[in-house]
């Protein structure tokens, strides 16, 4: 079952846990399955059009997922998906 | 270190006089020389997107929406003590700006301050006539202890970084960032670790294993050890100068722009074209010019155009803004400007706003004309700048040639690093002119040839 990588900001949905595994063939699936079972990640995740938020990074593989095919990137078993919060704090 | 707080070329204006209100009491008026009483300025975080506020701490994501969190100043407390005499009798480093920035504790003893920042602004009649500017100035930050603007950032994130009790420190760097980092830290006694590309140039390698710090070579490009860091930063606790530091980090770039509005008299400049990277210091320098228009200390109420700079091999920034988007899409970088070189650019999105917002533009250039920038650059004006000074000044000369910047402006071309870190960028280019035995027959003879 693939593992993901929870950033502090989103472990109280996971009961302070860093990781967590869940289900799913590709990206999209791996978010709906990561609701189902700790809900409030979809909202946190995804815009209202359900994209990846602005300042959410998804990493499967170590490889940025918009390098792939975004939330239809593929996902095996043993694979890591990372959740990083994107840096920044300019500002105009 | 040399500088040049009011240049005396005749186009400089004469400072004018300072404010008529009466100042609030300055303690630093009987401090010892260098010295600039400071008090706590800064009240938390505070998301840029929600608005919503956070405790002063290394953090740098909203709790709520992920969006970026910046400092959130005591407005009173800053509006009640800056003012142009304290900015004067203030140390010459950045730290003279010191009620302009994050403030965590009321110690100037605490700061580490090896003396970056106040450097030159120069002005640069042959480069201008060269390019058929009326006016144009070089903010020289080749100037800074280690040899880039980024000391401006670690003096400001480390310093902040020891009022909050963290004892490790530690970036994600395309070069210059890991050498400031190193030599504050040493100067700190903190151990660093800092992280890198694993194929930049030798002098930034050197210039960061030299002071001492933990150099980790990541066998990947700068987004992955950014994206590395960020990871790690939620492991280990320690402080990530431009990760989970970012808040005050950030805020050490608008130095530049206080400086270049101090250095003309308090006024602004038309147009400043710098470097974009992660468009982190292009956005700051904006934000200066307000935070002093604000504050009333500026002589003119127009804030300067501002235009980036980017490389071809790596202009995610560039591309979006010939799309008229502010979506930036990353982009795998292969170019020269190593420092310029980051293809995901955390403050892009900002960057873009700023140059749309002040009649700007963001342009990119081969890697042939950064190095035609470099050598123009130092033919025409003594500076030798590293790449990412090449790619403002080959932007610079597009620019002109398209009427982006005017001939008739006051223009700053901000010059963010040394040359000595990048000469790989010049192997064939620059070397030997003349060869000659010891011989002074042959000398003259060769001449004559």
């Amino acid at each position: 079952m693939p593992t993901v990588r929870v950033p502090t900001p989103l472990r109280k949905l996971t009961d302070g846990r860093p990781e967590v595994t869940v289900d799913g063939a590709d990206l999209r699936e791996v978010v709906t399955n990561l609701e189902a079972a700790h809900p409030g990640f979809g909202e946190r995740l995804l815009d209202q059009d359900g994209r990846l938020r602005r300042f959410v990074n998804v990493f499967v593989r170590d490889e940025d997922v918009r390098f792939q095919a975004g939330l239809d990137t593929a996902i095996d078993e043993d694979d890591t998906v990372s959740i990083v919060p994107a840096v920044a704090g300019g500002a105009a | 270190m040399t500088s040049s707080p009011t240049p005396t070329a005749t186009t400089t204006p004469t400072a004018p006089a300072p404010p008529t209100a009466p100042a609030p009491p300055a303690p630093g008026a009987t401090a010892p020389p260098g010295r600039h009483d400071l008090v706590v300025n800064v009240t938390g975080l505070r998301c840029r997107e929600c608005g919503r506020t956070e405790d002063l701490g290394a953090s740098h994501v909203c709790g709520w929406c992920f969006g970026p969190l910046e400092v959130a100043y005591d407005e009173e407390v800053v509006a009640a003590r800056v003012s142009r005499d304290r900015i004067a009798s203030g140390p010459s480093t950045l730290w003279r700006y010191g009620d302009l920035l994050p403030v965590l504790r009321d110690e100037p003893d605490d700061r580490i301050d090896l003396g970056a920042g106040f450097t030159p602004l120069r002005p640069a009649p042959r480069l201008a006539a060269h390019l058929g500017l009326r006016e144009l100035w070089l903010k020289d930050d080749t100037r800074n202890p280690s040899g880039s603007f980024k000391d401006r950032v670690v003096t400001v994130a480390l310093s902040a970084a020891r009022a909050l009790g963290i004892d490790t420190i530690a970036c994600a760097s395309t070069g210059n960032l890991a050498n400031a980092v190193a030599a504050h830290a040493a100067a700190a006694g903190m151990p660093a670790y800092v992280f890198i590309p694993h194929d930049l140039e030798r002098g930034k390698v050197v210039g960061s294993a030299v002071y001492g710090a933990n150099v980790v070579a990541v066998d990947g490009t700068y987004d992955d050890v950014n994206r590395l860091c960020a990871e790690v930063a939620d492991r280990r606790g320690w402080g990530f100068v431009n990760v989970n530091l970012r808040a005050f980090y950030a805020e050490g770039s608008k130095t530049i722009g206080f400086e270049i509005a101090e250095q003309l008299g308090w006024q602004l400049p038309d147009h400043v074209v710098g470097p974009l990277a992660s468009g982190a210091m292009f956005t700051k320098i904006h934000r200066a010019f307000g935070d002093l228009q604000r504050h009333g200390l500026l002589d003119t109420a127009e804030l300067p155009r501002m235009s980036g700079a980017q490389a071809t091999g790596c202009s995610p920034i560039a591309e979006a803004f010939e799309r008229g988007s502010l979506d930036v899409r990353p982009q795998r970088p292969d170019t020269i400007a190593r420092s310029l070189a980051i293809g995901d650019p955390a403050d892009g999105y900002y960057a873009l706003q700023v140059a749309e917002q002040t009649g700007g533009a963001i342009g990119h250039v081969a890697d042939a004309e950064v190095v035609a920038g470099i050598r123009l650059l130092a033919r025409t004006e003594g500076l030798f700048a590293e790449t990412a000074g090449g790619v403002t000044v080959a932007n610079l000369v597009r620019f002109v040639e398209q009427g982006v910047v005017g001939r008739d402006e006051r223009v700053v071309a901000v010059v963010s690093g040394n040359g000595y870190k990048t000469v790989e960028a010049l192997d064939g280019t620059a070397g030997p002119t003349h060869r000659t035995t010891p011989s002074l027959t042959d000398f003259l003879g060769m001449l004559h040839d």
